[in-house]
C-alpha cells in the first residue's frame, strides 16, 4: 500500500515535470525575440566584446573659440549680466589669492582656491535660479559669489569668528547659505549627491518650478555614493542637474587613475541620464548647457549629466604643493590662456571692456577684500558655549551636563585657555 | 501493511508541534507577554508589531503630505509585511522602491529632509545599514550642528528590523545600536512590543533630530497587544520601570526585555527575590537618571543584550553607574551579552544572552 502511494506520488511528479519541460520547449522555440526582463534588445550571433573605443568619446561643447564668428552667436547674454560674471570672476580670483596668502601667513588654518576653474563655476551659477537648490563639494565659491555672498561672509566663516553663520565649527571653506538656498558642504567627499538627488524628489513632489544643482569633482565621482545617486535620480525621476568639474586631478591623483572609461560623461547615459560635456573653460558654453538643463530638468522631471572639462590651476588645497606629482610645463601650459582672459577676451570682442576698466576693477576689489579680511580677522570668536549647541535641536540632559561641567573647570582653570579670543555672552 | 503503518507513523510524528519545536529551529528564546492597554487609548485593536508600525505609518501618511517612505522591496509591502496596502492607498510616489543600495536610501533620506519632506527610510535588516554608515554617521548626524542650525535633516526617520530571530546567522541576526550610540546627533530607539514600537515610530517621526529605530524582527508576528489606534506618542530617552523590585536591578532593551522579566519570574521563584526590570527604550539619549534611580535602590544591576560585549552598550551604562552610584553597589556590575563573536547560525541557542545566562549572573551577583 505504501509501495503503492510511493509509485503513485512519483507518476505524479514526472507529469508535473513533464509538463514543465515540455512548456519550456515550447516556449524558447516560439519566440524569436529576447524575452529577459532587465533589457530591452535583440539576439545577436556574433561575439563581439565593447569597450570605451566602440564608439566615438562625447565631443566637448564650447560657445567661444576666440574667433569673431562666435560673437555673432544667437546665445550672446546681455551686457548687464556679461559685466556681472566677469566682476564675480575677477572677485573670486583676487579673493582666492589673498585668502591663500593670509593662510601662508598663519593667519586662517587652510585654505582652497578656485583657480582655473572661475568660468565653470560663474556660468553655471548665472544660469540658475535662487529657487534652484544648490549643494557644492567645496570649490565652488564662486557659484556662492554669484548668489550675493558677501565678502565680509566669506571672511566669517574662514576665520570661524562670531559673525560666521556656521558658528565657527567647520575648516574654511565649508560656506552654506539657508537665505541662498545653498546647503552648508562638508568634507566627506560625494555624500552630498544621494542628498541633492533627495531634495530634488522633495522638489518635484512640492510642484515647485525649481531644480538642484550638485557640483562635484572628477575624484568623487569614483565613489559609491556617485553610482548611489546617478542611480536613484534616474529610476526617481528628479530634477537635478549632476554638474561634474573634471579638472585632471583628485589632489594628486590624476585622472587616468581614476578612470579608463571616457571620462564621467560616458557614465550618464549608462544610467539613462540625458548628458553632456562642455568646455569649462568657455563661461558662455557652461551657462548655456546649465540653462538647457534646467529647463529640460524642470519640464521633465528628469536628470541632466553635465561634464565641465577644466584644469585645476592651484594646488589642490594649501596642505598641498602640486609640484611634487606634476611638471610646471604643464601648469604654464594652461595658466596661459585662463578661463578668466577667455571671457575677458570675448568682452572685449563686443567692446564691453578694456585694459583701463580692468586695472580699476582688480584695484577696487583689492581694496575690498583686504577690507573685509582686516574686519572679519578682529572680530571675537563665538562663546565657547556653541561648541554645544546645534547636536540637536534641544539640548539634551547628558550634553548640559558636559556643557556645566566645562564650565566649572573654566572657573578654575580660565588662565589656561584663550578665552579672551572668545565672545562673553 | 508494516511498511504503510512506519510511513503514516513518520507522518504524523513530523507534524506533531512538539516535534517541530524541537527539531525546526523555529522555536523563540523568551516568551512574550503583551503590554497593557494604555489608560485613556480610545479604541483599540489586537495588533501584532508590524501592524501596529504598519498602523503609524499610515496615520503619518495621512496627516502629513509631505511624508513618503522608501527602502528596498516597500512598495509591495515590505519583506516583513510592515508597508502593506500603503502604496495602494497613498500612490507611487509617497511609498516606492530604490534601487538596492543603503547609501543611497539613507542619502535621499537627508536630502528630502532638507528640503523639508518627512523621510521614513528602510534599510531591510540592521545588518545591511552599514553601507549606509557614512551618510547616517559623518552626514545625518552633523547637518545641524555644522551649519550653524542653518540647515537639518530633523524630518528623517530610519526603520530597520534588527536582533536575533531563530536563524538568522551572521547577516540577518545583528544588533548595531551601539555602533551609533557614539554618534552625537542621532537619536536610537528600539521598541519591546507592538504598542512602543507604534508610539516610537511616531516620535521619531516628529521629532526634529534625525532618528534610528531598531525593530526586533523576531516581534513582528509573535507581539501581539491592544494597539490604541488613534497617533500617540511613546517618549524618546525615557526608560520605562516594567516591575518593581529591589533586590537586583536588570536593565534591557528589545527583545531582550522580554528574556529579563522571565528571569526576575525565576529569581522571585528559585531565590525568592524580586528583581527591577527595566526596558531602557532609548539607547541615545539613555535615561541615566531612570536606571541609576534603580540602581541605587537595588544595589546590584545586571545589564544584558544580544550584541558582543565590548563596546557593547551595555559597557557605556555599567561606566555610568560605577561614576553615579559608587557607594551604592553592593556588587560588580554585570554584563550578560551576545559572545565576542560573529552572530553564528547553528549555535544561537548557546551565543544569546537567554535566561539561563541571565539568571546565574543574578544568582552569582546575589551571593558576591
Amino acid at each position: 500500500m505504501a509501495l503503492s502511494i510511493i509509485s503513485r506520488s512519483f507518476k505524479a511528479s514526472c507529469y508535473i515535470h513533464r509538463r514543465k519541460w515540455t512548456n519550456i520547449k515550447h516556449f524558447s522555440i516560439a519566440t524569436g525575440e529576447p524575452e529577459f526582463l532587465g533589457v530591452n534588445t535583440i539576439f545577436t550571433n556574433e561575439l563581439k566584446f565593447l569597450n570605451k573605443d566602440s564608439y566615438h568619446p562625447i565631443p566637448i561643447y564650447r560657445i567661444f573659440d576666440g574667433s569673431d564668428k562666435s560673437t555673432l552667436t544667437n546665445v550672446k547674454l546681455d551686457n548687464e549680466t556679461l559685466l556681472k560674471m566677469y566682476h564675480n570672476m575677477i572677485t573670486l580670483s583676487v579673493m582666492d589669492k589673498i585668502l591663500y596668502e593670509s593662510q601662508r601667513q598663519g593667519r586662517i588654518s587652510f585654505y582652497m582656491t578656485n583657480a582655473g576653474e572661475e568660468a565653470l563655476q560663474i556660468g553655471s551659477a548665472a544660469a540658475l535660479s535662487l529657487k534652484d537648490m544648490i549643494y557644492a563639494q567645496y570649490r565652488e565659491a564662486g557659484v556662492l559669489l554669484w548668489r550675493g555672498y558677501k565678502l565680509s561672509q566669506f571672511m566669517n566663516q574662514c576665520y570661524g569668528n562670531c559673525e560666521d553663520e556656521g558658528k565657527g565649527r567647520q575648516m574654511p571653506v565649508h560656506y552654506g547659505s539657508k537665505a541662498l538656498n545653498f546647503v552648508t558642504l562638508s568634507s566627506p567627499l560625494t555624500t552630498q549627491l544621494p542628498q541633492a538627488v533627495g531634495a530634488a524628489y522633495a522638489l518635484k513632489r512640492a510642484k515647485s518650478d525649481s531644480c538642484v544643482t550638485v557640483y562635484f569633482g572628477d575624484g568623487a565621482a569614483s565613489e559609491g555614493d556617485a553610482h548611489a545617486a546617478f542611480n536613484f535620480a534616474a529610476t526617481l525621476d528628479c530634477p537635478i542637474i549632476f554638474m561634474c568639474r573634471n579638472n585632471g586631478y583628485a589632489i594628486s591623483t590624476p585622472t587616468h587613475e581614476q578612470y579608463k572609461g571616457d571620462g564621467i560623461a560616458a557614465k550618464g547615459p549608462a544610467y539613462g541620464i540625458n548628458t553632456v560635456r562642455v568646455d569649462g573653460n568657455d563661461a558662455l558654453a557652461v551657462n548655456h548647457a546649465t540653462r538647457i538643463a534646467r529647463e529640460f530638468c524642470i519640464n521633465e522631471q528628469k536628470p541632466v549629466l553635465i561634464e565641465a572639462m577644466s584644469y585645476r590651476v592651484g594646488h589642490h588645497s594649501t596642505s598641498d604643493d602640486s609640484t611634487a606629482y606634476r611638471s610646471n610645463d604643464e601648469i604654464m601650459q594652461w595658466t596661459k590662456y585662463t578661463p578668466i582672459m577667455k571671457f575677458r577676451h570675448y568682452l572685449e570682442k563686443l567692446g564691453l571692456w578694456n585694459q583701463e576698466k580692468e586695472s580699476n576693477l582688480v584695484k577696487s576689489t583689492r581694496k575690498e577684500v583686504l577690507t573685509a579680511l582686516e574686519i572679519a580677522e578682529i572680530k571675537l570668536k563665538p562663546h565657547w558655549k556653541d561648541m554645544f549647541t546645534d547636536v540637536y535641536k534641544e539640548i539634551p540632559q547628558h550634553i548640559k551636563k558636559q556643557m556645566e561641567d566645562m564650565e566649572t573647570h573654566l572657573e578654575k582653570y580660565h588662565d589656561h585657555y584663550p578665552l579672551s579670543k572668545y565672545k562673553k555672552l | 501493511m508494516v511498511l504503510s503503518e512506519l510511513c503514516t507513523r513518520l507522518r504524523n510524528v513530523r507534524l506533531r508541534p512538539d516535534y517541530i519545536r524541537k527539531h525546526v529551529s523555529r522555536k523563540v528564546h523568551f516568551s512574550y507577554v503583551s503590554s497593557p492597554k494604555p489608560k485613556n487609548a480610545g479604541e483599540t485593536q489586537k495588533l501584532n508589531m508590524f501592524q501596529a508600525i504598519n498602523n503609524g505609518l499610515n496615520l503619518v501618511l495621512e496627516k502629513d503630505p509631505t511624508a513618503v517612505i522608501f527602502g528596498e522591496d516597500v512598495a509591495f509591502g515590505g519583506v516583513f509585511r510592515c508597508t502593506m496596502g500603503l502604496q495602494e492607498k497613498y500612490g507611487t510616489d509617497r511609498v516606492f522602491n530604490t534601487p538596492l543600495c543603503e547609501q543611497g536610501i539613507a542619502g535621499f533620506g537627508i536630502g528630502l529632509a532638507n528640503a523639508g519632506a518627512t523621510a521614513i527610510a528602510e534599510i531591510q535588516f540592521a545588518d545591511y545599514i552599514f553601507p549606509a554608515f557614512d551618510q547616517l554617521v559623518n552626514e545625518a548626524a552633523k547637518v545641524r550642528y555644522r551649519s550653524g542650525g542653518m540647515f537639518n535633516c530633523g524630518k528623517l526617520t530610519i526603520r530597520s528590523p534588527c536582533g536575533a530571530v531563530g536563524h538568522g546567522g551572521l547577516y540577518h541576526s545583528q544588533s548595531p545600536e551601539a555602533y551609533f550610540a557614539h554618534t552625537p546627533g542621532l537619536k536610537i530607539v528600539i521598541p519591546r512590543g507592538p504598542i512602543q514600537a507604534k508610539g516610537l515610530l511616531l516620535s521619531c517621526i516628529d521629532e526634529e533630530d534625525p532618528c534610528i529605530i531598531f525593530e526586533p524582527k523576531v516581534l513582528y508576528r509573535s507581539a501581539v497587544d491592544e494597539v490604541p489606534l488613534a497617533h500617540y506618542k511613546t517618549p524618546i530617552g525615557k526608560a520605562e520601570v516594567l516591575r518593581e523590585g529591589d533586590a537586583v536591578t536588570l536593565v534591557g532593551w528589545g527583545t531582550q526585555v522580554h528574556v529579563l522579566r522571565e528571569v526576575a519570574d525565576l529569581a522571585q521563584e528559585k531565590l525568592d527575590v524580586s528583581c527591577e526590570v527595566i526596558d531602557l527604550v532609548s539607547i541615545l539619549p539613555w535615561d541615566m537618571e531612570a536606571v541609576c534611580k534603580s540602581v541605587k535602590k537595588t544595589g546590584r544591576v545586571v545589564i544584558a543584550h544580544e550584541a558582543p560585549l565590548t563596546g557593547g552598550f551595555a559597557a557605556e551604562i555599567a561606566a555610568t553607574i560605577q561614576e553615579e552610584c559608587f557607594l551604592y553597589l553592593e556588587a560588580p556590575v554585570q554584563r550578560i551579552t551576545g559572545w565576542d563573536t560573529p552572530f553564528p547560525l547553528v549555535f544561537e541557542d548557546f551565543y544569546l544572552p537567554d535566561k539561563w545566562r541571565c539568571f546565574d549572573a543574578v544568582k552569582r551577583i546575589l551571593n558576591y
